[in-house]
């Protein structure tokens, strides 16, 4: 009984509770009860899906990843925005990309990261979690994307995950 | 307001407003359901992003700080987004919906 009430994830409970009083308007007795009871619900009942910790995590290098992905969003965006409004057709390929990263979380981020930039979209990770398929819009060669792909989202993520 | 935040907030407005169009106008003009999946995915991105800035920007010169509730909005898009365009791209996938003809590459079986 005692280890239902403990914080199995005291970080994932701590950004629960500070999200809960932001949304919340201001600081009130309601706000912080309801959000202790987020902070300590949410942990426990998600607490099957979470992947182990990786070995090693460098923080530190989240946030050039996350501007380098900001900026890759804009220029991409134009890119597609013109596509759409040209008259030629567009020239879809699906692509098998083979993994490095190896643990599930450094895996969603690459994912989500490849489906957040224009013109690509994370479709599965294979049941081994070796391959990704990505669905991109207007490619004009596979290596050419599994090379960028390779060099500007998967090494640095490769380097925080260690 | 400062005449610079006005033009600031008109423009990030009309660039939020351009590229969210442009994404509809994908969603409708794009062949087949894979490449349309990219419409709504780029306008959240872009679309979202330049109005949420321009709000920041709006709320900040009233005085009444940075809005946090803005960022959690993006944080919670960018997050949402993907996960979404993954669900939708495996449900076809399962369905195997029909792709155009000059698509490239094959879709998986397992």
């Amino acid at each position: 009984m005692l280890d239902r009430l403990s914080f199995p994830q005291p970080w994932l409970s701590l950004t629960l509770f500070v999200t809960w009083q932001f949304l919340s308007d201001g600081l009130s007795g309601g706000s912080v009860v309801l959000g202790l009871i987020l902070a300590w619900g949410i942990p426990q009942m998600t607490r099957g899906f979470w992947p182990d910790r990786p070995a090693v995590l460098r923080g530190w290098r989240a946030p050039a990843y996350a501007l380098r992905v900001l900026w890759d969003i804009i220029v991409a965006s134009v890119e597609v925005a013109k596509l759409i409004l040209s008259p030629r057709k567009p020239r879809p390929m699906f692509i098998c990309y083979p993994l490095e990263l190896d643990h599930p979380l450094a895996i969603s981020i690459l994912v989500s990261t490849i489906s957040l930039t224009p013109g690509t979209v994370g479709a599965d990770v294979s049941d081994d979690n070796k391959l990704i398929l990505i669905h991109s819009l207007d490619a004009e060669d596979e290596q050419e994307i599994i090379d960028t792909i390779r060099a500007r989202y998967e090494k640095p993520l490769l380097e925080m995950f260690r | 307001m400062s005449t610079f935040a006005e033009y600031a907030i008109s423009a990030l407005l009309l660039v939020g407003g351009a590229f969210t169009l442009i994404g509809a106008i994908g969603l409708a003009r794009l062949p087949d359901f894979y490449t349309r999946l990219h419409g709504p995915t780029k306008a959240t991105t872009v679309g979202v992003g330049a109005i949420v800035v321009s709000s920041v920007i709006y709320f900040s010169t009233l005085g009444r700080g940075i809005g946090v509730e803005e960022i959690l909005i993006t944080a919670f898009l960018f997050m949402t987004a993907p996960v979404s365009a993954n669900f939708l791209a495996k449900a076809a996938m399962h369905l195997e919906v029909k792709t155009t003809e000059n698509t490239r590459g094959q879709t998986w079986d397992q």
